[in-house]
C-alpha cells in the first residue's frame, strides 16, 4: 500500500473540493429518494450554519432534505443584562475589560463595548485568551476583568488560564464567567415536544473537548440519528449522507465523521481543568430560549474572591431584558420558522441592529440569511 | 467562535509552548491543554491561543483517499453513452442528439 504524506494545505483544500462536494450531492440526490419522510437537520453549531450558508449546501441538495439551524452561537444566545454586565464593568474607574473579539459589537440594552470604548473605557479585544496575562503583568494598578464567553470549545482555555494566573501569582484578574453547555438547549428545544428535528449534525470543536458521547441522549430519548461533522464544506456533505443512510437503515446512532480531530470520550484533560475551576449553574438564561436549568458553569465557590459577579455585585444590572415582541428566534430555533418568515427580517432587524439573538452574529440563523440568502 | 485552526506544530520550547504555522502565518500557542503527546511536524487544532486537539493524521488521509475513491468512480461512470443517464428529473441534463435528428 502506497503511504502518502499529509500537508497542512491538505487538510483545508481537500476539504473544501468542488468534485467531492459534487459527487456527494449525487450520491445524497439518488439515495435521499428512498427516505420515508423528509429529512430535517439540526446543525446544532453556528459554525456550521455559516458553512452551510457560504458554500451553498441548501442549494446542493434535495428537497426533502431541510436545515433547522441551532443555538450554538455564544455571542446570539447572550441575554442582553449580561452583555450590559460587560459594560457596565469596562465603565468602572480603575478597570480594564478583556474579553474575545466576537464580543465587542454585540448590542446590549444600551451600546456596546465598541460604544464605551469610543467614550474612553479601556477594552481589550483578545485574539488569545493568554494575552489577559500580559495585560495583568503590565497593568499592576488596575483589576483586569476578563468577561469570558463561550461554549465547550473555549471553556477550557479560560480554565487554564486561571491555572497559569494562580502558578504566577497574579491576583489581578477578575473573571466574569458565561461559559454554556451544548447539550442542555438541545435537550430543552426537543423536550419542548413542537420541535421538528428528526437528525442531528454535532459540533465540530465542542465534540473535539467533550466527546460525541455528550448526545447519547438524542438517540435514547428520541431516536435520532447524530453525526459529528467537521467544519469544512466536503465534510457537512459527507455527514448529510451518512445521516440519509441512518434514517434509511432505521437505526439511530452516534457516528463521528470529523474522526481525524473528534472521538468518543473527548479532551480528558481539558475536561478535568474545566472541572478545577467551574461548576454548574442551577440555571440560566438564553437569549431567545428562556431559562434553561443546568445550561451553564460559574466559577467555583472557592475562587469567589476572583469571580467578578460576586467583587462587583452592586453594579451589575439583575433585571431581565427580553427581546424585542416581533422576534421569533425562539420558533426558528424549534423549526417551526425560517428566518424570512420574520416581519422585522431585514428591515427594522439587520446585523448592524439586531433586535434579536439570531441576527446578532454571523453565526446566528438570521445573519446568515442576511448575508448570503436575501 | 468555536472556529479552530489546523496548523503544523515548528518548535516546542521549555515552557510547553509552540511555534505554529498556518499556511504561512506563524504565531506561539500553548501545549497546556494537549492529552496526546506533540512532537514539531504534527499537526493540531488551535483555539485562542491554545492547541486543543492533535490531528489524526491517518484519519484525515482515509478521508481524503475516500473522496479521491468517489471522483474515480464518478469518472468512470460514463455519462455519455448512458441515455437513461441523459435526461435528469428536472430536465434535460446533457445534449441529446436524437431530438436534432427528429426535427
Amino acid at each position: 500500500m502506497k503511504t502518502e504524506n499529509l500537508t497542512l494545505k491538505d487538510l483545508y483544500f481537500k476539504f473544501r473540493d468542488p468534485e467531492a462536494m459534487k459527487n456527494f450531492a449525487n450520491l445524497i440526490k439518488k439515495e435521499a429518494k428512498n427516505l420515508k419522510e423528509p429529512m430535517r437537520v439540526m446543525e446544532i453549531c453556528g459554525g456550521h450554519t455559516h458553512t452551510i450558508m457560504k458554500y451553498g449546501i441548501k442549494q446542493l441538495l434535495p428537497e426533502n432534505i431541510e436545515f433547522i439551524h441551532g443555538p450554538g452561537c455564544p455571542v446570539c444566545v447572550m441575554p442582553k443584562e449580561r452583555i450590559d454586565h460587560a459594560i457596565e464593568l469596562a465603565k468602572q474607574e480603575g478597570v480594564i475589560l478583556a474579553t474575545l473579539g466576537d464580543m465587542i459589537r454585540v448590542p446590549g440594552s444600551k451600546g456596546s463595548l465598541a460604544k464605551v470604548r469610543a467614550e474612553g473605557a479601556d477594552v481589550r479585544p483578545l485574539h488569545s485568551t493568554l494575552d489577559v496575562l500580559k495585560i495583568a503583568k503590565e497593568n499592576p494598578d488596575k483589576k483586569v476583568v476578563f468577561f469570558a464567553i463561550g461554549f465547550e470549545t473555549t471553556t477550557p482555555m479560560t480554565a487554564a488560564l486561571m491555572e497559569k494566573a494562580f502558578k504566577e501569582g497574579i491576583k489581578n484578574i477578575y473573571y466574569h464567567i458565561n461559559h454554556v453547555l451544548t447539550p442542555p438547549p438541545v435537550k430543552s428545544i426537543m423536550g419542548s415536544g413542537e420541535a421538528r428535528i428528526n437528525t442531528f449534525i454535532g459540533p465540530s470543536h465542542v465534540s473535539v473537548i467533550t466527546g460525541a458521547k455528550v448526545y447519547q441522549f438524542l438517540v435514547n430519548n428520541y431516536n435520532t440519528p447524530v453525526v459529528v461533522a467537521g467544519f469544512e464544506p466536503v465534510d457537512v456533505m459527507e455527514s448529510i449522507l451518512m445521516l440519509v443512510r441512518q434514517k434509511l437503515n432505521n437505526e439511530p446512532k452516534i457516528e463521528i465523521q470529523y474522526k481525524r480531530a473528534a472521538t468518543w470520550d473527548g479532551n480528558v484533560l481539558a475536561q478535568k481543568m474545566i472541572d478545577k475551576y467551574m461548576d454548574v449553574r442551577d440555571t440560566f438564561r438564553w437569549r431567545g430560549l428562556g431559562d434553561i436549568p443546568k445550561s451553564a458553569l460559574k466559577l467555583r465557590d472557592e475562587y469567589s474572591e476572583f469571580d467578578a459577579e460576586k467583587i462587583f455585585a452592586d453594579i451589575l444590572p439583575k433585571e431581565p431584558i427580553d427581546d424585542h415582541k416581533l422576534c421569533i428566534c425562539g420558533k426558528i430555533l424549534k423549526g417551526l420558522a425560517k428566518p424570512t418568515d420574520c416581519k422585522a427580517f431585514g428591515k427594522a432587524c439587520t446585523p448592524s441592529s439586531p433586535l434579536g439573538s439570531c441576527m446578532v452574529s454571523d453565526e446566528g440563523a438570521c445573519n446568515a440569511y442576511y448575508r448570503y440568502a436575501r | 467562535m468555536c472556529l479552530a485552526i489546523p496548523s503544523k506544530v515548528l518548535s516546542i520550547d521549555e515552557n510547553n509552548v509552540a511555534e505554529v504555522d498556518t499556511l504561512g502565518v506563524k504565531r506561539a500557542v500553548s501545549l497546556d491543554l494537549i492529552q496526546e503527546e506533540v512532537k514539531p511536524g504534527d499537526y493540531v487544532l488551535i483555539h485562542v491561543g491554545y492547541a486543543m486537539g492533535k490531528i489524526d493524521e491517518k484519519e484525515a488521509l482515509e478521508s481524503i483517499e475516500v473522496y479521491k475513491m468517489l471522483a474515480d468512480a464518478a469518472m468512470k461512470d460514463d455519462f455519455a453513452i448512458d441515455p437513461e443517464r441523459l435526461v435528469s428529473e428536472d430536465g434535460p441534463l446533457l445534449y441529446k442528439p436524437e431530438e436534432d435528428e427528429k426535427k
